[in-house]
């Protein structure tokens, strides 16, 4: 991550001249120190006024620095708008939809990739076809899908799979690990097939051993793609019964009636979760944004 | 599997049964593979194929104490006629455009810089895609609060530049390009534009440098070799991008729902599409309507499709899809 590029629009030649060197220490300090605060800025704003008081909060002018610290406000923010259960509640979503993801779609890119179907192309052509089609233009007649599924007359709303079975129905998902799996070498699986392993061990034990790295990646965007999805939870499970919400919904629904600074101190716990498991996926994150898309 | 079937075939007798056994194996084989493939299929029926189709049936359709029949072209005239849709539009491509000028050129150009940097590049790549991981309520929360017109951190700065003071997203101003919309824009700028940022920088790092060089040798400067190397050099990754973006930004909801605590805001100025289809559907209590609401979903699936079929088009050619 930290080797420097070839070549780019400024020679290094440019740069080691006694100029270039002053000019490019000041554009560095300048882009970090800008960037700090254009990006860290409001985050300390969400931890620290968090820890202020109800009126300190609502002050004119605003103080910067808390001048009273109140690490009370946290705790009466996690009681007040239910942090624990919303936690665990999008814990549970996030987590279902990531198994049934692995589960199904893995299983359909391996079939389109390695046992070939009849009609095997046609269905991925037209699961690719669906993502001209963004998900929020069908917003209608998938809740009304979802409230009585065709044939099986279920009513999945207010139920978790509500969210876990239509996160399933992810083309670029398949068609990310269909495009890893064909390339996989066709020796290593007729190795398998002639030691008699069915496709079921084949897939266990050959292709997904080594398909880890891309494993990782999907896994990794449906849990983010989960945990920040709104306007979906809001209808199928907040719509159904507000306990079963989200933790975005749920701090969005108390925002309006809680003071100030326990919506700041709410939506502070609510950021660190996500903050901890960018900085601990943080490579494999930003190298997983561009290696899964633009290789070409 | 294939050594066994072969040690059954002299058993089983003369060519026309190993031709039939071929078919059985083929047979096996396919049910074998349609069982992995019968999870997704099912979930891709039920959750996007079916409603894809069930959309267009129902914008043509009504429903009326519990009896629903065939409407013509009934939902789309309604809809036409309600003056919210025009706003709607308005708001939305206003947003649209916005989001371009800043949210499309921003990393551009924040790329170029951070790919000349030789130090803390992860750091800074770190710090631009920090805010996306952020769960976008807690990020639009504090935006709502910096944009509070009296005690809110915007409007301080502001005042201590001597500068007249702004409602931001409450702004009733109608004059196109709305304040309301500008704080919008800021707001989701802010939160998304990591991604994009982080996907040039890649495009940026493949650009061979013997072509920076060969442009030096003929004298061109850094304004130039940007518009005659780099921008050529990432043209299909820019109107890929250009594609991308405009879908994504014609569906906001969640910013100006959240921002303005429901989305429509002050004269109706950051009522977006897709919250109208919300509000045509689920917000009217006692009055809503789905079959409007799916006339209007078709409708902007109608102008999506154009963006997304030249994204298609765009990258035919490419093993990459986003």
């Amino acid at each position: 991550m930290n080797s420097p590029p070839a070549r780019t629009l400024v020679s290094s030649a440019q740069l080691n001249r006694p100029r270039g060197r002053v000019l490019y220490r000041v554009v560095l300090t300048l882009v970090v120190v800008i960037f700090t605060l254009v990006f860290i800025g409001p985050l300390y704003f969400l931890f620290s006024d968090g820890l202020k008081s109800t009126t300190e909060a609502v002050q004119v002018p605003p103080t910067i620095i808390p001048a009273h610290v109140h690490p009370g406000t946290y705790a009466a923010a996690w009681s007040r708008v239910g942090l624990g259960r919303l936690l665990v509640n999008t814990l549970y979503y996030a987590f279902g939809a990531l198994f049934f993801q692995l589960i199904f779609d893995v299983a359909a890119a391996y079939s389109l990739s390695r046992l070939r179907p009849v009609l095997g192309n046609v269905i991925f052509a037209l699961m690719l076809a669906t993502l001209m089609i963004p998900s929020t233009v069908l917003l209608v007649p998938q809740y009304v899908t979802v409230a009585d599924l065709p044939i099986l007359h279920l009513n999945l709303i207010g139920s978790p799979a509500a969210i876990w079975l239509p996160s399933v129905a992810n083309a670029f998902n398949i068609f990310l690990l269909k495009r890893f799996f064909d390339s996989i070498p066709t020796e290593l699986l007729a190795a398998a097939a002639i030691d008699g392993a069915s496709p079921l061990r084949t897939l266990r034990s050959v292709v997904l051993p080594i398909s880890r790295p891309i494993i990782g990646v999907v896994s990794i965007f449906s849990l983010v793609a989960v945990w920040k999805d709104f306007l979906w939870p809001l209808l199928v499970e907040y719509g159904y019964n507000p306990s079963r919400e989200t933790l975005n919904v749920g701090i969005f629904e108390a925002s309006s009636t809680t003071p100030q600074n326990l919506v700041l101190a709410a939506s502070a716990m609510a950021a660190v979760p996500t903050l901890v498991f960018f900085l601990v996926f943080q490579r494999n994150i930003l190298s997983g944004l561009t290696a899964g898309s633009l290789k070409g | 599997m294939v050594a066994t079937v072969r040690k059954t075939v002299p058993a089983a007798g003369p060519a026309p049964s190993r031709a039939a056994s071929r078919l059985a194996r083929q047979a096996r084989r396919n049910v074998s593979a349609h069982g992995f493939l019968i999870g997704a299929v099912l979930c891709f029926a039920f959750f996007s194929w079916y409603p894809m189709c069930r959309e267009i049936v129902m914008s043509f359709q009504q429903r009326h104490l519990g009896v629903t029949s065939w409407a013509g072209w009934s939902n789309y005239i309604r809809i036409f006629h309600d003056p919210t849709f025009w706003i709607a539009w308005r708001n939305t491509l206003e947003f649209t455009v916005l989001a371009l000028i800043v949210g499309y050129a921003v990393p551009f150009f924040v790329a170029i810089l951070l790919n000349e940097l030789r130090h803390a590049r992860g750091y800074l790549r770190c710090l631009v895609y920090l805010p996306v991981m952020l769960p976008p309520t807690a990020a639009l929360l504090l935006f709502a609060y910096f944009y509070d017109p009296t005690y809110g951190l915007f409007n301080d700065i502001l005042r201590h530049l001597h500068l007249p003071v702004s409602q931001w997203v409450q702004s009733p101003g109608t004059a196109v390009p709305t304040m309301a919309m500008i704080s919008v824009v800021i707001a989701a700028t802010w939160m998304n534009m990591g991604g994009a940022t982080l996907i040039y920088l890649a495009a940026l790092q493949n650009i061979p440098g013997e072509l920076y060089e060969a442009a030096e040798l003929d004298g061109a400067g850094l304004v130039r070799k940007i518009r005659h190397i780099t921008i050529p050099q990432t043209r299909l990754i820019l109107s890929m991008l250009l594609m991308l973006q405009i879908v994504a930004t014609m569906q906001m909801f969640v910013e100006a729902f959240i921002l303005t605590n429901g989305g429509a805001g002050v004269n109706d100025n950051t009522l977006s599409v897709v919250n109208l289809i919300y509000t045509y559907a689920f917000a009217l209590s006692g009055a809503s309507n789905y079959n409007s609401a799916s006339a209007l979903g078709v409708v902007l699936m109608l102008v999506l499709s154009v963006f997304s079929g030249a994204y298609l088009w765009l990258t035919r050619d490419r093993e990459g899809l986003t």
